[in-house]
């Protein structure tokens, strides 16, 4: 089966999401990025959803699900680059993403999770 | 209501649903609809045949491009026969699950289309219809 590739860049993971997944393909995401949060140390995870024409409750699933268990390994989840259309219709779809930060594009994604660090290494 | 054109497959298997969104989206834009527009069918699609998978054990859906005094829309149909839907009031409820989701699939696919209709039987099976006009 396709496998979404994960990039390391310094402390964070990036993810670039270029195919329309089915549902084992968004479990396998989820497990492998936890898995290489957990390898690398990795600090920040950026998500990039801009080619995803849809997100649907499961994909939404999973975003969530990858948040929650990066903060647990002590990581940031950023998503970024979801289209308008697609915020639109999640409005209506009735998801919401409580604990998914998201940014405009990959620079301002990245920002966001070295300022999210930055702020976490003064309150420690 | 005319039918233009119709299409029917299997939804058995993930990669099923992938194949029903990329048809969805190719008729869509076929008729003109908006690219928000064609966003939510696709997506109201993509619910119902996940759960014709989950809980329905699979089964066909069929695509049509219909016509209804010069209003063209694209109209989706799935059927399975699983075992039904015991509780229809609280399956069309946000947030109602039995297999551990969000619940969302139903009463948001109803949300994002313009006509929908569910039809289902205990021990038979389920009929999900959906369709979006052109607007
Ligand atoms: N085709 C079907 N056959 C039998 N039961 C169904 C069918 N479709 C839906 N249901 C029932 O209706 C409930 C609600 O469905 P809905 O799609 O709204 O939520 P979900 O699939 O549980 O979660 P989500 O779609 O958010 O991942 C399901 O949990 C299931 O019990
Ligand atoms: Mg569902």
């Amino acid at each position: 089966m396709e496998q979404i590739p994960i990039l390391r860049i310094g402390d964070c993971l990036l993810v670039s999401i270029q195919v329309d997944m089915h549902d084992r393909m968004a479990i396998n995401l989820q497990d492998s990025l936890t898995t290489r949060i957990v390898e690398t140390n990795a600090r920040g995870v950026l998500i990039d959803i801009s080619a995803l024409e849809i997100v649907g409750s499961f994909i939404g699933r999973m975003l969530n699900n990858i948040a929650s268990m990066s903060r647990v390994l002590d990581a940031v989840t950023v998503v970024v680059g979801m289209r308008p259309a697609v915020a639109i219709t999640l409005v209506e779809l009735g998801l919401e993403l409580p604990g998914v930060k998201t940014a405009l594009n990959v620079d301002r994604g990245l920002l966001l999770i070295r300022r999210q660090i930055d702020d976490g290494a003064e309150h420690a | 209501m005319n039918v233009e054109k119709t299409l029917t497959f299997p939804v058995k298997i993930g990669e099923d649903v992938v194949r029903l969104r990329q048809v969805v989206r190719a008729e869509a834009i076929a008729i003109g609809l908006s690219l928000v527009d064609q966003t939510k069918v696709i997506t109201a699609a993509s619910e119902i045949a996940r759960n014709t998978i989950d809980y329905g054990k699979g089964g066909d859906v069929t695509i049509e491009v219909v016509n209804t005094s010069g209003r063209r829309g694209v109209k989706v149909v799935f059927a399975d026969n699983g075992p039904g839907i015991v509780d229809m009031e609280k399956a069309l409820t946000d947030g109602y699950t039995t297999g551990g989701g969000l619940g969302l699939g139903l009463s948001g696919a109803k949300r994002l289309v313009n006509e929908f209709d569910v039809k289902s039987t205990v021990g038979h099976g389920t009929v999900v219809t959906l369709i979006r006009w052109k607007a």
